[in-house]
């Protein structure tokens, strides 16, 4: 599958036709989830055959783009009963299976608490360089334990070869830290990588909490997000977001 | 929803933690339907060591679903009929509406149009 082929078919997912703001749906286009899924495939052979996952899933763009590059086996999981139908709809027109959860995936006490280190970081001073890494070596495996950090996701611990998502960048108030949650419990599912999608002012700060968690994050590409206006609190038509695009490793 | 995602789903009612009973969650009025898919070993492989097999033989029992023995053949690989039976129960058998109680504390999850809700109110985080 070349890459102009896989973004053009792409072009057929349905999006959100009322998106929700409190769960921050802004769809991914084909043409970024065309780039992310081929590079996946081409340059580290994560998808193909491989068991993967889509962590607030939507309308399933993503995982549909991981399907099409030969997914073995596909999960997807999202909150919103409106935007999992759409996902069912998508499946059909492109003939993949896909296991489809409804399920809030940062319930309970890891918002808070991806929330209040947010807050810390963006209103403390600046951590001294090594000291987020020492707590990392003795907390890693812990932090990450899905029984613990995301109760009705703790079977699928591990679960997945590989984890792609686009999550809520948390830049509605009430969402903050949400990013780094998803992040969180996308290191508990996956094996080997995740592909995620995250704001390029928070860069540093990315790093560091995921070689606390074990993987060893590169930014792949950073790429401009365009954000169309689909809700009132935006004031121009079409905002661009600086977005990394960052591939995880996760040692054994 | 494959009798996979079944298998990995558990209750998560926070004062619910007797792992005896929050899993695996109890299949009632359910309608299945089998929908053929290419059968991959290495991904199969992989799963073996992932699900819980007993979990998966009662539920199998419960379902009048035959065929899987009641422990793992210590070459799965050499036995290509073991391989095709559990393809066929783990991957092929898909619940299309149904409930899922918890025999700890009586939660009942719903499964709708393929899709379980595992969503809990509030108080029950």
């Amino acid at each position: 599958m070349k890459l102009k082929a896989l973004e053009s078919h792409l072009q057929e997912v349905e999006v959100f036709s009322d998106p929700k703001v409190q769960f921050e749906q802004y769809p991914t286009s084909a043409h970024l989830a065309a780039r992310i899924a081929y590079m996946a495939e081409t340059t580290y052979g994560d998808l193909t055959d491989k068991a993967v996952a889509d962590l607030g899933c939507g309308c399933g763009m993503l995982s549909i783009a991981a399907g099409i590059m030969g997914a073995g086996l596909l999960y997807g999981f999202d909150i919103d009963d409106d935007a999992l139908e759409i996902a069912q709809g998508n499946l059909e027109t492109f003939e993949l299976e896909m296991e489809l959860v409804r399920v809030n995936v940062v319930a309970g006490r890891l918002l808070e608490e991806e929330a209040a280190r947010t807050e810390k970081k963006e209103g403390g001073p600046r951590q001294a360089g090594g000291k987020p890494a020492n707590v990392a070596a003795s907390s890693a495996a812990q932090d990450i334990a899905l029984d613990r950090i995301a109760p009705p996701l703790a079977r699928f611990a591990k679960q997945f070869d590989t984890v792609i998502m686009n999550p809520p960048f948390g830049t509605k108030p009430g969402n903050r830290g949400i990013d780094m949650a998803f992040l969180r419990v996308a290191l508990g599912l996956a094996r080997t990588a995740v592909y995620s999608l995250h704001k390029s002012s928070t860069r540093d700060y990315i790093l560091q909490r995921a070689a606390a968690w074990g993987a060893k994050g590169t930014v792949l590409a950073q790429l401009r997000f365009d954000v169309p206006q689909m809700y009132k609190f935006h004031k121009r038509a079409s905002v661009d977001v600086e977005v990394d695009l960052w591939r995880f490793e996760l040692g054994d | 929803m494959r009798l996979l995602t079944h298998n990995m789903l558990q209750c998560h009612v926070k004062k619910c933690t007797d792992p005896a009973l929050n899993f695996p969650l109890q299949l009632q009025d359910i309608e299945l339907e089998q929908v053929e898919t290419e059968e991959n070993e290495d991904l199969l492989l992989n799963l073996i060591n992932k699900v819980d097999y007993n979990a998966l033989t009662t539920t199998a029992a419960q379902l009048g679903l035959v065929g899987l023995p009641n422990a793992i053949p210590k070459d799965p690989q050499a036995d290509p009929a073991f391989m095709t039976r559990l393809h066929e129960v783990l991957l092929e058998t898909n619940i299309t509406q149904g409930k899922m109680a918890c025999r700890g504390c009586g939660h009942v999850y719903t499964i709708k149009d393929g899709i379980p809700n595992m969503l809990l109110a509030e108080h029950e985080i």
